[in-house]
């Protein structure tokens, strides 16, 4: 159990999959923009993340039987757009208001590497269920607070500050997001994963 | 007399287009995953830019030549798995022949079939196109990624490492900024650069 607290924390702080490995910066960067559609977005990565990791651990295993790991990324690519089809089809039947506030995320997700870089990695560790389970949960969390927190200072940068018009937009995003990583350097050494 | 006449040309065009005007990294801002995590070392750069345009020449060919039995409704899956297929014949080739690059590259060649280049090109150029274009569409973005990866990278190991491609170009005295290294190197380089490059293009974009 106490392992697991441990690899929570250090998937969110120190091994933040954002800031620390530089992953899923297309929809991070393009999505940011306010506070709103960052958490969105947030709320559909963590989702969708953590249920394909799941899916994919024991089919990963079945494909470990068989001798056939070389064929996983095709595998998981497949889980993961079927996943989120079948998430899409079932939001929009059931739970049609959440649909409404997110679910124009979902489709964008399929082509977001955060999603396919989670169940790589546990691919690589040799994680259990429990920890590939807690990891892809962290990950993605650690993901959303990053998304936040960049969508967050864009918002007061467009209000109170004068960018050079060469970086304006995307460019700054860049400079924001080195001194957020620069920042989560800081936490080296909190937890091991 | 000839060469003036070249630059009339579908495929002059689509080379300039890849290269500079619209080029994936620093005008579209795609991509950008696998270029900051692997631009610290010069020959990691230049296997990931290799892998990424043969990547998006041969998915590009082959979707453009299915382009009409593809139906509409299907075509994102279609798209996946032509790329997951290319991209696992080259981790193969990696993995056989440059068993280092390899391990240092790790997830993050299995991660090009997420690369936003490769789809996007498939989606806008190559399913409306015939052939011989997308072939030339393809490698010209997968150069423009290569080149801005592999100045990038030169940057970076030269300040992290005080080497280029292992060789080492700055003097011993000098102390290597490990941040270089780092995610925040990469942010800062690309930063620098994207801004550069848009100032000398007059590209710029009007929210902030």
């Amino acid at each position: 159990m106490g392992n697991l607290i441990e690899l929570f924390v250090a998937t969110i702080l120190n091994h933040n999959i954002a800031l620390v490995y530089i992953l899923g910066m297309c929809p991070l960067i393009a999505i940011s923009t306010n506070v709103k559609n960052a958490k969105g977005m947030g709320i559909a990565v963590v989702l969708v993340v953590t249920l394909t990791a799941m899916i994919n651990y024991p089919i990963y295993q079945l494909l470990k039987q068989t001798e056939t790991t070389s064929l996983a990324l095709l595998v998981f690519i497949i889980t993961i757009a079927a996943t989120v089809q079948v998430l899409e089809m079932l939001m929009d039947k059931y739970l049609p208001k959440l649909y409404n506030a997110f679910g124009i995320y979902l489709p964008l997700i399929t082509v977001n590497c955060v999603v396919l870089a989670v169940s790589l990695f546990f691919v690589n560790r040799t994680y259990n269920f429990a920890e590939t389970t807690v990891f892809s949960f962290g990950s993605s969390v650690g993901w959303m607070l990053a998304i936040v927190l960049v969508a967050g200072i864009r918002e007061k940068m467009a209000k109170h500050s004068d960018v050079p018009r060469g970086l304006k937009g995307k460019g700054i995003v860049f400079v924001i997001l080195g001194i957020l990583a620069l920042a989560f350097i800081g936490f080296t050494g909190l937890a091991s994963i | 007399m000839k060469w003036i006449r070249i630059k009339y040309t579908k495929t002059y065009n689509l080379l300039k287009d890849g290269l500079a005007t619209s080029n994936p990294i620093v005008i579209a801002v795609l991509g950008i995953c696998s270029s900051l995590a692997v631009s610290n070392k010069v020959e990691n750069a230049i296997a990931m830019g290799l892998g990424v345009t043969f990547v998006v020449m041969a998915s590009s060919m082959l979707i453009s030549s299915m382009r009409s039995i593809i139906p509409a409704k299907v075509r994102m899956v279609t798209y996946m798995v032509v790329i997951s297929t290319f991209v696992i014949m080259f981790q193969m080739f990696l993995d056989a022949y440059f068993p280092t690059i390899a391990k240092s590259l790790a997830a993050y060649v299995g991660l090009i079939i997420t690369n936003c280049i490769v789809m996007g090109r498939a989606e806008a150029f190559a399913v409306k196109n015939p052939v011989k274009y997308s072939l030339v569409d393809g490698f010209a973005s997968g150069m423009g990624y290569m080149f801005i990866l592999v100045v990038v990278a030169i940057i970076r190991e030269a300040l992290a490492f005080g080497t280029i491609l292992n060789m080492r170009v700055m003097p011993l005295s000098f102390t290597n900024w490990s941040v270089m290294a780092l995610a925040p190197g990469g942010f800062f380089v690309m930063a620098l650069f994207i801004w550069g490059i848009r100032e000398w293009l007059k590209y710029y974009e009007s929210e902030v």
